[in-house]
């Protein structure tokens, strides 16, 4: 291992591959603020380039970097426009936005950067150890478990079943789950509920649900009421960066939580990036003390710094049943994959063996990526936060062309922005009715994998016995139901 | 205004019954007929979950609702009355519905330097010497960077231009 280290090591930090990095975590970053345009996209479009680097280390190691800068560009639109381009930032822009309204934006982004870099830090660092030995654990996870892995992830509602709203948050999940039943599914061969839509056929965009539940309402809310917005704090507040010291300590446990627990599930094939935000987002929450609790969802620090090491974190595990079995574990890997097909790499067991400068390349520049990410990205912080304090009439005529440009070029569909626009006035007034909509959109994304799975393991066992009969999944499902029910319960006890 | 959360919990009540009757008739084909889990199991199960939350909410006491009061936030009850600027909001997805319509036919770059003038203009900007050239610059930038860049098709000027 030690001599694949130090093959990787004279690898990445060749002249040319550390320019790779540092091309890649740029067009990353830059793009991946874009609304609609995520990881995977922006890994699709740079293929043709990496291919004709021709170099298999070098061109996965900008395909790597491109997919870090991605993620933390999404994560600033998340923060400072709650626009989260990619599933894996919804949970990013629950305590993330909250923070920028307050004119925190700079902290904000900070504390998303150093999330970011430690948990992609330490995640390198376990791939480095552990991804032989951990490509068999995953094996171990079925779709029972996979079934009972996002009822845990859906916990993460709890943290908006706040004050006498339990029934209306359980309630828009279940819409969210509705939603997400319209359209083809993997498992079942014809479109369901598409109401003779075209448009349809594919079911809800996540991107357009996402841009209409949060970046539209705020900026109509920006608009209804004109004193609202982060633009009412100072400039130099915005852009202030400093985490004192007392908040460094409360994050830090979080962030090396985060970053073993988003690993793990990053790990496992399917689960990827968005279920290790939720979860670790809900995690976090249930296990904060009192008024630490209260502040989740209105601008905590723990609960921002928890979900983006999570992610970052999460995104470093996927790539071990990629590299070491050949399984793509989430979409953008699975692009990754044919690029690594396309440079006559074949992952799997033998990559180790056969190419190990570009399998040790690969994990070393994930590395150097994010400390690469982290200096390029934290000078640059001070003015993505400035932003913020651009006059309202140039901003908001922004926020709602990005919005909407983020659904377009998603689907390249004129009716996807008459979708937008409806959904978007709809979350309007139900946020006004004190709705909350972030549990729409938990149910949204985690209901199509939920209902495959479930539908699988059903299948497979010829009804629902495996809930009991396999002990990962009945603990799963156990820790699950006790992170909705408790908080709500031991809410209702505080009070009588 | 008063009990806006029960009113929308009506609205969502409908939408359950008819989710839940459409997902009731929903056609199964002959080999699907023998599947222990079918395409509207779980469909059928949200329905009647959904039907009952909505229940809850429109027969539970009635709470404050906030549209009358503070813009609430996730999970945060508003208290003091405020005044909306409803009329310039309507105003916005009207332009945004026009934005969705022209998009296609008047072209990305036209439709897009319009859209940014008009909203901007409806938010009380009249600087149109700042206004236009911003406008024209940004809607460059976004179609370069998505059509020359990463090659996504824009159509950028009207249809008889292009």
């Amino acid at each position: 291992m030690i001599d694949g280290i130090l093959l990787g090591l004279a690898t990445a930090f060749s002249f040319n591959n550390l320019l790779m990095v540092v091309a890649g975590c740029l067009i990353g970053t830059f793009i991946g603020m874009l609304p609609g345009l995520g990881p995977m996209s922006i890994i699709a479009i740079m293929i043709p380039v990496a291919i004709k680097i021709g170099d298999p280390s070098s061109a996965l190691i900008l395909l790597a970097g491109v997919y870090y800068g991605a993620i933390f560009g999404g994560s600033t639109s998340s923060i400072l426009i709650n626009a989260p381009g990619v599933a894996g930032t919804v949970a990013t822009s629950f305590d993330g936005y909250p923070m920028a309204r307050k004119g925190q934006a700079g902290k904000a982004l900070t504390i998303a950067a150093i999330a970011s870099f430690c948990g992609g830090t330490i995640g390198a660092l376990l791939l480095m150890g552990f991804a032989p030995a951990l490509s068999s654990v995953a094996l171990l996870f079925h779709s029972a478990e996979y079934f009972a892995l996002m009822v845990v992830g859906l916990s993460a509602i709890a943290a908006f079943a706040g004050k006498g709203m339990v029934v209306k948050a359980l309630l828009m999940t279940v819409m969210g789950l509705i939603m997400s039943t319209v359209g083809e599914s993997a498992l079942f061969n014809a479109p369901r509920f598409t109401m003779g839509i075209s448009d349809l056929q594919s079911g809800f965009s996540f991107i357009t649900l996402a841009m209409a539940l949060f970046a539209l309402p705020e900026a109509l809310y920006l608009v209804l009421d004109p004193s609202r917005g982060a633009h009412q704090t100072t400039s130099d507040q915005i852009k202030d960066l400093r985490i004192t010291k007392e908040e460094a300590k409360t994050i830090a446990p979080v962030i090396a939580r985060q970053s073993i627990q988003g690993f793990l599930i990053g790990v496992m094939p399917g689960a990827g990036a968005t279920i290790a935000s939720f979860l670790g987002y809900a995690v976090e929450r249930n296990i904060a003390k009192g008024k630490e609790q209260e502040e989740f969802g209105k601008g905590s620090i723990k609960g921002l710094a928890a979900p983006e090491a999570a992610n970052n974190a999460a995104c470093t595990g996927s790539f071990v049943p990629l590299l070491t079995l050949g399984i793509p574990g989430s979409g953008t890997t699975a692009i990754l994959l044919g690029a690594l097909i396309a440079l006559n790499v074949n992952p799997g067991p033998r990559l180790m063996i056969d190419n190990p400068d570009v399998f040790w390349a690969v994990i070393i520049s994930m590395y150097i990526g994010n400390v690469v990410l982290i200096i390029l990205n934290l000078p640059l912080i001070p003015y993505i936060a400035k932003l913020l304090t651009i006059p309202r009439n140039y901003l908001i005529p922004f926020i709602l062309f990005f919005t909407m440009i983020g659904a377009y070029i998603g689907q390249n569909n004129a009716t996807e922005l008459l979708i937008l626009v409806g959904l978007g006035v709809s979350a309007t007034i139900l946020r006004f009715a004190n709705y909350p909509l972030a549990p729409l959109l938990i149910g949204f994304i985690l209901g199509g994998m939920m209902e495959d799975n479930f539908a699988r393991a059903v299948n497979l066992h010829d009804g629902i016995s495996f809930m009991y009969e396999r002990p990962m999944t009945l603990a799963l499902l156990l820790t699950g139901f006790a992170m909705i029910l408790v908080p709500i319960y031991r809410r209702r006890w505080k009070k009588s | 205004m008063k009990n806006l959360d029960k009113w929308i919990a009506v609205i969502f009540l409908v939408i359950s019954i008819t989710y839940g009757y459409s997902s009731a008739m929903f056609k199964l084909l002959p080999f699907e007929l023998n599947m222990v889990f079918l395409p509207n199991t779980l469909p059928n199960a949200l329905a009647v979950i959904a039907g009952m939350l909505c229940l809850l909410i429109i027969l539970s006491p009635a709470q404050p609702t906030e549209s009358e009061m503070q813009l609430p936030e996730d999970g945060e009850a508003g208290t003091s009355k405020k005044k909306f600027e409803i009329g310039q909001a309507a105003m916005l997805v009207l332009a945004m519905i026009a934005f969705a319509l022209a998009i296609r036919p008047i072209g990305f770059l036209t439709s897009t330097t319009v859209f940014l003038i008009a909203t901007g203009w409806i938010l009380g900007e009249r600087k149109l010497a700042w206004m236009i050239p911003i406008a024209a610059f940004s809607a460059f930038c976004v179609w370069y960077l998505v059509q020359e860049t990463l090659g996504l098709y824009l159509r950028p000027l009207p249809w008889f231009l292009s």
